[in-house]
């Protein structure tokens, strides 16, 4: 990213001059205040968003200049994990993350075994057959990050993964995030979990007021909240 | 787009269609409705079309002759009536032919009666005239009673035409075919509104779907996959049904109107004739509705 600028149409300066380079297989976290502009940081990588000013790079794709109908393939590359999980209620937690495979036309046989895969990397293989409402949130979110990461993306993108789980739980999906980074995949992972942040050491990205602040290699979380 | 792709889009598209029951039943409803009005315009239309075109066939004048008229002074009225510049044809029937038509065209009850006359014709000479254009009759009529008062006796004994009837009917029927088309036209719009908004409701609560598959990297093209089969099935159901209603209620009418009025002239046009160009209409005109109104309501939620 560079001198990225993003302003919203209601005039609000959501990141004022953001430059910041983040390499291949690397993990980080980016904290800040709450409307510091870190969701809107990572929307601007998968694309949800696009910078008032400003170049970025995400996996060799200039955004900048990305065509709208390539943006899917860009998406492809990523993986994406929210607070709230965002899984499709009716399907079950094998068909959520089989979805994911389908909607890229992966040939069927390949999806059955990956989906597996996943499923069993996430320990949920015996759970495949339940519906997200019978699950409890950690497993939701461990749904949630393999379907993220079925299509083997090397980034996966993580807005808050924790933040609705409870201490215990949000230990066991850290653990599963490591896990992945360390079978090649980027990690970018924003949070408010300053126990996790200070006992985890990665690299800390602050952003405050729409600027980073701070970069660290292996940084504290830095805020009293 | 891969045949299994394809598959997967049939197989959602119409899973969907059963999961959203009373919504598929209200878009199938406004195609069947919208199109059953259509296509009851379409077939008055094509009615009123061919009563029109039949009767602009039978603007004729017939020239009846005197019996005392030789067969060479025939030739030489016949050439003299041929070379009146709006005149298309003449076409001479003896009194023989006249009969034998007219006996064909007779009810066969009467027949029998009819087949006495042969031995003592009632019916005169004659020289049928059309022109290529219903407007010039009267024209063609003052030059034929022109030629006749040239004469001395005079060869034609009566000259017949009906021609303000036949103007007044061509103008009926042109606004008939106008209204009939702008009332379609205005019907497949509404209908398509219509689809288009009850499918946008059912796209309305599967948001959160379309925004995962655009998450994990969904083409527009494959999120609208489903939506295009939806469509389709819609417009294929109400249209079909449609039909049938239709045509089913259209060959009862023909057949009604056959035994009530049993008049040659007025016939409506047999359900074999018309039946399947409009069942064929119909369907291509359900498909399409149901198609467009289904993907032009899903184009906003895929704006990237």
């Amino acid at each position: 990213m560079h001198d990225v600028w993003k302003i919203y149409d209601n005039g609000s300066e959501a990141l004022r001059g953001i430059s910041v380079n983040i390499g291949a297989n690397e993990f980080v976290y980016v904290v800040g205040p709450s409307g510091a502009g870190k969701s809107t940081f990572l929307k601007l990588i998968y694309r949800e968003e696009r910078p008032t000013k400003g170049q970025i790079f995400v996996n060799g794709f200039n955004l900048d200049k990305l065509k709208r109908r390539k943006v899917p393939y860009l998406r492809r590359s990523i993986g994406v994990v929210f607070q709230d999980f965002k899984l499709l209620p009716k399907l079950t937690a094998y068909e959520n993350i089989a979805f994911a495979m389908e909607v890229v036309e992966a040939p069927r046989r390949l999806i059955r075994k990956r989906t597996m895969e996943v499923l069993e990397l996430v320990g949920l293989a015996d759970k495949k057959d339940r519906l997200p409402g019978q699950l409890s949130g950690g497993e939701q979110q461990r749904v949630a990050i393999a379907r993220a990461i079925v299509n083997n993306p090397k980034i996966v993108v993580a807005d808050e993964p924790t933040g609705n789980l409870d201490p215990e739980t949000s230990w066991g999906i850290m653990k599963l995030l490591e896990e992945i980074h360390f079978r090649g995949a980027t990690i970018i992972m924003a949070t408010h979990n300053k126990e996790i942040v200070n006992r985890l050491r990665k690299r800390v990205i602050a952003i405050e007021g729409g600027r980073i602040v701070r970069d660290e290699p292996r940084g504290e979380y830095g805020y009293e909240d | 787009m891969k045949i299994s792709t394809v598959a997967r889009h049939v197989r959602e598209g119409s899973r969907s269609l059963v999961r959203n029951g009373w919504m598929a039943f209200a878009s199938i409803s406004a195609v069947a409705i919208a199109l059953f009005m259509v296509g009851a315009f379409v077939l008055l239309a094509a009615n009123v079309n061919e009563l029109a075109e039949q009767v602009e066939s039978e603007v004729e004048v017939r020239v009846f002759l005197e019996r005392s008229v030789d067969a060479a002074a025939v030739k030489e009225l016949e050439s003299r009536i041929a070379s009146i510049p709006t005149v298309r044809e003449v076409k001479f029937v003896s009194k023989e032919e006249a009969l034998e038509d007219f006996i064909r065209k007779a009810d066969p009850k009467n027949r029998g009666t009819l087949e006495e006359l042969r031995s003592e014709n009632p019916l005169p000479d004659s020289f049928v005239v059309r022109t290529a254009d219903p407007r010039d009759v009267a024209g063609v009529v003052a030059a034929l009673e022109a030629m006749n008062g040239e004469r001395a006796p005079a060869p034609f004994e009566k000259i017949s035409y009906a021609q303000g009837t036949v103007e007044k009917l061509v103008r009926i029927t042109d606004t008939l075919r106008n209204v009939g088309l702008v009332v379609v036209v205005l019907l497949s719009f509404s209908a398509v509104f219509l689809i288009s908004n009850t499918i946008q409701l059912t796209i309305f609560a599967r948001q959160r779907e379309i925004a995962i598959m655009r998450l994990v990297g969904a083409t527009n093209g494959f999120i609208r996959g489903p939506f295009f089969f939806e469509g389709l099935l819609v417009g294929l159901i109400g249209s079909t049904a449609t039909a049938l209603v239709l045509l089913a209620g259209y060959a009862e009418l023909v057949r009604q109107t056959e035994l009530s009025l049993g008049l040659p002239m007025f016939r409506l046009i047999p359900v074999d004739d018309i039946g399947w160009k409009v069942a064929v209409l119909l369907v291509a005109l359900g498909l399409f509705v149901g198609v467009w109104g289904s993907v032009m309501s899903i184009r906003k939620f895929l704006r990237v």
